[in-house]
């Protein structure tokens, strides 16, 4: 391990050799585009007039800061994030935990599971908007059928019900990927601790809690940063089933009109940019959590 | 920035794939690619006049079927052109994109004779001349109409409203009439009111039909904010849940006709386009259905229908520029304009037809049209240029807010045009 060992200098040198083509790759395909992206913010650059654009500095930054339609952008993209990542997350837990356990034809409920995140999402979001559909969908008709509501429902008209329904639709496609995550981490787990728990005579759901799901917890963050990372960059799913409206709009949805619709890529830069920096932002803190966490709790089994 | 461009094609690729039915090129022959609605039977007619061209010429045609919404189709083309690309010859447009679209077009004067400019309605070939340069030529025309269910009205003794007045107090009386009569699902009016283009066109004719002007004046200072708009608004938003279903917030044409076609609505707000579809042999309400110039806002207002329709245009990339100037004289041609307005209810650009006794007695909303054509309001897109999206896009924004009860018309028209006043001055920065 000596620094200046000629076999450590080889060794350092063949990383190099081999990481390069990686590296090159990254920035070709994701720094390149991305200081591209942050350099046109500071553009008045348009669309059909690429070559020829002005430096303006934090202009457009001040015009992000100023809309209430951006914030409300980030405020949606929040709460749709916090939400359905919290409900996919305890419904795949649970499925998942079903699924673990030993039944008669488990390997193909296990298949079954996972249909709707293999579906496209602009398919299932077109799928979906035909059964909210308030006239002839097949929601209102089996809500009513259960007289669980007493007139059919707008869903995805309602200011009230949009977000609602985007997230249902979203809870409905991302919930097989976090069970996936969670059934594999559940049948890496050593037996040996719940016969040990067993013979002890604890209770299953104090079992669940001090063994389950400390151990698990590492697989649990990942899939959730994963699913949160997903979400905050959401676009397909609001801009088949609901559009431009300000009820249910993205910040990826804000950024994708004014670079395309409106052709402004020097404003859409901006907007693409703070998205990004929020993206990091809540990325940086639930990794931040997710690390504290354990480490306070976790203990020895 | 070859990487940005190596992306747009990317994606222009993929869309192409997703959308073409490729024919296998010959060899001799000059093949054409044309981007045509799918909207309603549009493309089938598409097809079968450009096959036509291609028999008659011995070239051959491609055909890419667009998104189905406006806004959709617009982002598309703006990727393919803005990258340089000739994958598409021929593009069908909106009548609201020469001013955004036209610098990559070819101009069609250098192609064509100039005479068979002359033979379109001149407010239209006026839209498609941008800086001197006939960058399209019109293929058809649209106006928005009032479709209403004949045999309704007869059964409830009513008349077709002339007023926005006279239609919510008919709608509503059916509605209950109906809906006492065993048809719960009975609506009165349905309209497109999601928050897209065709929420400003249907905005735009309540302001107009009300003497509220058209959002934007000749001199191009905003006027929206007026008090006439905000009762044409407030109005709109009153037969949200009373006689428009409220998921009309979500509804373009297509679902529109969808609630009309399969009898759920007695009065709709549509395009000619959907006149032979109500009356198609699987149509539910065949015969039953008859078409009036949309309502006048009160009696000192006026009966208002926005100016639609689409153009045709050469990509000024294409490979094939005579090729595809030739295929765009054919489908606009007096002729198939005809076969069309006959077969599709596309009404022509060519005053001469409006007068053909073959046409009208197929399509007697023909013979309504020729009336009422020159009250046709236009969209503020002459005005806006560039920057007509940003501006169609606060109106609907504005307007859905207001119909969907987030916000009143006042405040909303206040509202709209603090920001069309920002986006003027911003776009003299």
């Amino acid at each position: 391990m000596a620094h200046g060992s000629a076999l450590a200098r080889e060794r350092r040198r063949a990383a190099a050799l081999f990481l390069a083509p990686m590296l090159a790759v990254l920035a070709l395909v994701a720094v390149w585009p991305l200081a591209r992206t942050v350099y046109f913010s500071f553009t008045d650059a348009t669309l059909g007039s690429l070559d020829s654009y002005v430096i303006v500095g934090v202009e457009n930054y001040r015009w992000l800061a100023e809309d209430p339609d951006w914030w409300r952008a980030v405020r949606n993209t929040v709460v749709f994030t916090v939400v359905s990542v919290t409900l996919e997350t305890m419904l795949g837990l649970v499925i998942a935990l079903a699924l673990n356990a030993r039944l008669p034809g488990r390997g193909l409920l296990r298949a079954a599971v996972l249909i709707p995140w293999a579906i496209p999402t602009v398919v299932s979001a077109q799928m979906w908007g035909w059964m909210f559909h308030d006239l002839y969908g097949v929601v209102n008709e089996a809500l009513l059928a259960a007289g669980l509501i007493a007139a059919p429902k707008a869903w995805t008209a309602d200011p009230d019900l949009s977000m609602t329904a985007v997230v249902l639709v979203d809870v409905w496609k991302a919930t097989p990927f976090m069970t996936l995550l969670i059934l594999a981490a559940l049948q890496m787990l050593p037996r040996d601790l719940y016969e040990a728990a067993r013979v002890d005579g604890i209770h299953p759901v104090r079992v669940f809690f001090r063994v389950t799901l400390p151990l698990i917890r590492p697989a649990l963050m990942v899939a959730v940063i994963f699913r949160t990372l997903d979400a905050l960059r959401v676009f397909d799913l609001m801009y088949v089933l609901t559009g431009n409206i300000r009820e249910t709009m993205s910040m990826s949805v804000y950024a994708r009109r004014q670079l395309i619709d409106f052709q402004d890529i020097g404003y859409g830069s901006a907007a693409a940019t703070a998205l990004f920096l929020v993206v990091a932002l809540i990325t940086v803190t639930t990794i931040t959590l997710g690390r504290v966490r354990p480490g306070g709790k976790g203990g020895s089994g | 920035m070859p990487l940005d461009t190596g992306i747009r094609r990317l994606a222009a690729a993929a869309a192409l794939l997703a959308g073409a039915a490729a024919a296998p090129p010959a060899a001799a022959q000059t093949t054409v690619t044309i981007a045509c609605s799918a909207l309603g039977i549009g493309h089938q007619l598409c097809r079968e006049g450009a096959e036509a061209w291609a028999q008659e010429t011995g070239n051959a045609v491609r055909f890419v079927a667009t998104p189905k919404s406006a806004t959709d189709q617009l982002a598309l083309y703006q990727q393919l052109l803005a990258a340089g690309s000739a994958d598409i010859d021929v593009f069908q447009i909106d009548v609201v994109w020469p001013g955004i679209l036209g610098d990559h077009f070819l101009d069609l004067a250098d192609h064509i004779d100039p005479a068979a400019a002359g033979e379109h309605l001149p407010v239209l070939v006026e839209t498609a001349t941008v800086d001197g340069r006939l960058v399209a030529l019109p293929w058809f025309i649209d106006m928005g109409l009032l479709y209403y269910r004949e045999d309704l009205l007869r059964r409830h003794g009513r008349p077709v409203p002339t007023t926005w007045a006279d239609l919510e107090q008919t709608a509503r009386l059916i509605r209950d009439a109906e809906r006492a009569a065993g048809n719960d699902r009975m609506w009165g009016y349905v309209w497109q009111g999601r928050a897209y283009e065709g929420l400003t066109v249907n905005a735009l004719e309540w302001i107009d039909s009300f003497g509220g002007g058209t959002i934007v004046g000749d001199d191009g200072a905003v006027t929206v904010n007026n008090p006439q708009a905000v009762e044409a608004l407030a109005t709109a938003a009153g037969w949200v849940g009373t006689i428009t279903p409220q998921g009309v917030l979500n509804y373009t044409e297509e679902e529109a006709r969808g609630a009309f076609q399969s009898g759920n609505a007695v009065f709709m707000r549509n395009w000619p386009y959907a006149w032979p579809l109500v009356n198609g042999s699987d149509s539910p309400v065949k015969g039953m259905v008859g078409v009036a110039p949309l309502p006048r806002g009160g009696t000192d207002g006026k009966h208002t229908g926005a100016l639609g329709g689409q153009m045709l245009a050469v990509n000024r990339m294409s490979a094939v520029p005579d090729a595809a100037a030739d295929l765009v004289r054919h489908l606009t041609g007096a002729q198939e304009q005809k076969r069309r307005a006959m077969r599709g209810g596309y009404n022509p650009t060519r005053p001469a037809l409006y007068e053909d006794a073959d046409l009208i007695a197929v399509n007697p909303v023909v013979a309504d049209l020729a009336g009422a054509l020159p009250g046709a309001v236009a969209r503020p897109s002459r005005q806006a240029g560039q920057l007509y999206n940003q501006l169609s896009a606060e109106l609907y924004q504005a307007v859905h807010r207001v119909l969907s009860g987030s916000a009143e018309a006042a405040d909303a028209l206040a509202g709209l045009e603090r920001s069309l006043e920002r986006l003027n001055r911003r776009s003299r920065r």
